[in-house]
């Protein structure tokens, strides 16, 4: 089974490289850019079918190591 | 004393450290691989070195955080036994949980290679003993995520329970919140645990302890740690 795993900053906290790159598109002259937050994305594959586990193991590896709750928040979605 | 400093691939003070270390505590002083599981027996002390562990791969000190060898860390510092990261090592901590908080890119994104001055807000630690109150030292920084972040509450406790232990101020000794070294949350440079037995900094004291290099300010937190173990 495949899942993404989406970690992103939380809205409050201060995003420079997401910043730098807004002004990096602002200068590009890429029209209607109002803002840029950078997240990461986790491409994971799971034994097993049982979506349910999956999202559970998924959740666990978020807490535990992918996503630092103090400033990032995490979705997990499921592909195919 | 005993001293272990840990190594993880991609730590590059561990040398600096453990020079330190013997040099102005005359500290007896390990290096101890981040595979290992336990510390050498009668660990008084445990350093976390700067570098960049695992290239700063997922978010800086994350992987880090996860070895093997943390698991005694945790316990040694449970027992009330002395932590002491440094840069890489700080963000190895708050990481791990040991420290609350996280250190998060440096505002306007750059890395800042300098010397920087520090407040030491209490002299009533196992690392500050030996300095003055109030004092003002020069400790060198070399970082790009170095912008101490949490949320308010934590901020909060942290300061009312007196656990900020260094704080960047200005060349006359205030704190100043809008000169952006890094951007740290309340000028934060390093935090210490609840029982005070643990603690953090960005800024390098083991590079200011030779007077062949220059100035010696760093020695002041290796001599109060040897000092407190001495005591023991």
């Amino acid at each position: 089974m495949k899942a993404r795993v989406l970690v992103t900053l939380k809205s409050a906290v201060l995003d420079p490289q997401g910043k730098a790159i807004e002004g990096a598109l602002r200068s590009l002259g890429v029209p209607g850019v109002a803002s840029v937050r950078q997240g990461k994305v986790f491409d994971v594959e799971l034994d097993g079918d049982d979506k349910v586990r999956a999202e559970a193991t998924l959740k666990d590896a978020c807490e535990k190591l992918l996503a630092n709750t103090v400033i990032e928040s995490y979705r997990i979605e499921f592909v195919g | 004393m005993k001293s272990a400093v840990l190594v993880f691939p991609g730590s590059n003070r561990e040398g600096d450290a453990k020079r330190a270390l013997e040099n102005v505590s005359g500290s007896r002083v390990s290096l101890v691989w981040h595979a290992e599981t336990e510390l050498p027996t009668g660990t008084d002390l445990v350093v976390l070195p700067g570098g960049f562990s695992y290239g700063d791969y997922l978010r800086c000190g994350a992987i880090a955080a996860r070895a093997s060898i943390m698991d005694a860390v945790r316990a040694h510092a449970a027992r009330g036994g002395l932590v002491l990261g440094i840069c890489n090592g700080f963000q190895i901590l708050c990481e791990s949980g040991l420290l609350p908080g996280v250190l998060v890119r440096n505002a306007r994104l750059r890395f800042v290679c300098r010397e920087a001055l520090l407040k030491v807000e209490r002299t009533d630690t196992p690392f500050t003993r030996k300095y003055a109150k109030g004092a003002v030292v020069r400790y060198p920084v070399a970082h790009g995520e170095g912008n101490y972040a949490a949320d308010a509450e934590t901020l909060k406790q942290l300061e009312g329970d007196g656990r900020v232990i260094f704080r960047y101020v200005t060349a006359d000794g205030r704190r100043d919140d809008t000169q952006v070294l890094n951007g740290a949350a309340n000028s934060i440079a390093g935090i210490a645990s609840e029982k005070l037995n643990v603690l953090g900094l960005m800024p390098h004291p083991e590079n200011h302890v030779d007077p062949l290099l220059g100035p010696t300010d760093g020695r002041g937190l290796f001599e109060s740690i040897a000092g407190v173990l001495e005591k023991a």
